[in-house]
């Protein structure tokens, strides 16, 4: 079964708000200077941020705040966030997977940005929604 | 320069507790835009079974991001930090971080591999509480990037 797809706009401004929130203030989120500098198109997304937009997709889907139990990513593609007021968006559907155990669910996750993927092998175990 | 595999198994001494409080989760779910009123309001949250206000699913990233510090600046490991790029995370729960947990990080040097010129240090981070509860086992995997 597929899930509905979610969509997460994605500005500088939530990667300054991000930043401030996680304590991570690699400037390669921020700072177009740097980024450029070590290879980068431009300021990227911090890779957990983009596990966390994920993470809201994936309790929507659960229906519970607290409902997941594993979740991983790999980070495959940077997510590039221009500077302009319309950002970038991240696209999430996930599909359904039999074999987590006794009330408990699988999601085989896939997010993409610009039609791209940017997460790999991204799996969450959510307690399976009543 | 590669990583000495020979690390992998290294425990390091747990970290001064982390005092995880109401307003931090409310900063943190704002900032991801979680806006389920368990991450925000107690009593939303005691309706689910919970003491107090409920962590996003990635917030124990705050805490171990710093707490693998202990890993990635030990200079007998010799991590070179401008070059590391986050390559996986992976979260396994026992239960929800909540406001008013109080928990230490245990890292571990889980793998060290070599591949293509690069460095991939895998890291474990065991959140428990002060008293000893299991609450999160955190999992990350650091590249290395080669000199170029």
């Amino acid at each position: 079964m597929e899930l509905p797809t979610q969509t997460f706009r994605v500005t500088r401004a939530d990667l300054v708000r991000y930043a401030g929130a996680s304590g991570d203030f690699n400037p390669i989120h921020w700072s177009d200077r740097v980024a450029t500098g070590v290879g980068l198109p431009g300021v990227i997304a911090h890779g957990m941020f983009t596990m966390a937009l994920v993470g809201r997709a994936v309790a929507e889907w659960a229906g519970a705040p607290d409902a997941v139990v594993d979740y991983g990513v790999r980070f495959a593609r940077p997510v590039v966030v221009p500077d302009d007021d319309a950002g970038t968006e991240i696209e999430v559907t996930a599909k359904v997977r039999e074999g987590a155990g006794e009330g408990l669910t699988r999601l085989d996750i896939t997010a993409t940005c610009r039609g791209e993927k940017v997460l790999s092998q991204a799996r969450a175990v959510i307690r399976t929604p009543r | 320069m590669s990583l000495d595999p020979s690390y992998v198994g290294r425990t390091y001494p747990p970290t001064a507790p982390y005092q995880v409080g109401r307003e931090k989760i409310r900063e943190f779910a704002t900032a991801i835009g979680a806006a389920d009123p368990a991450h925000h309001d107690p009593e939303a949250a005691r309706a689910l079974g919970h003491p107090d206000v409920v962590a996003p699913p990635t917030f124990p990233v705050v805490i171990t991001m710093a707490a693998t510090r202990q890993i990635v600046d030990d200079p007998a490991l010799g991590v070179d930090y401008s070059r590391v790029v986050h390559g996986d995370q992976r979260f396994a729960y026992t239960r929800p971080v909540v406001a008013g947990d109080e928990l230490v990080c245990v890292n571990t040097i889980e793998d060290i591999t070599s591949r293509g010129g690069h460095d991939f240090l895998t890291t474990r981070t065991d959140v428990s509480t002060a008293a000893g509860e299991p609450v999160v086992a955190v999992w990350s995997k650091l590249v290395v990037r080669g000199e170029a």
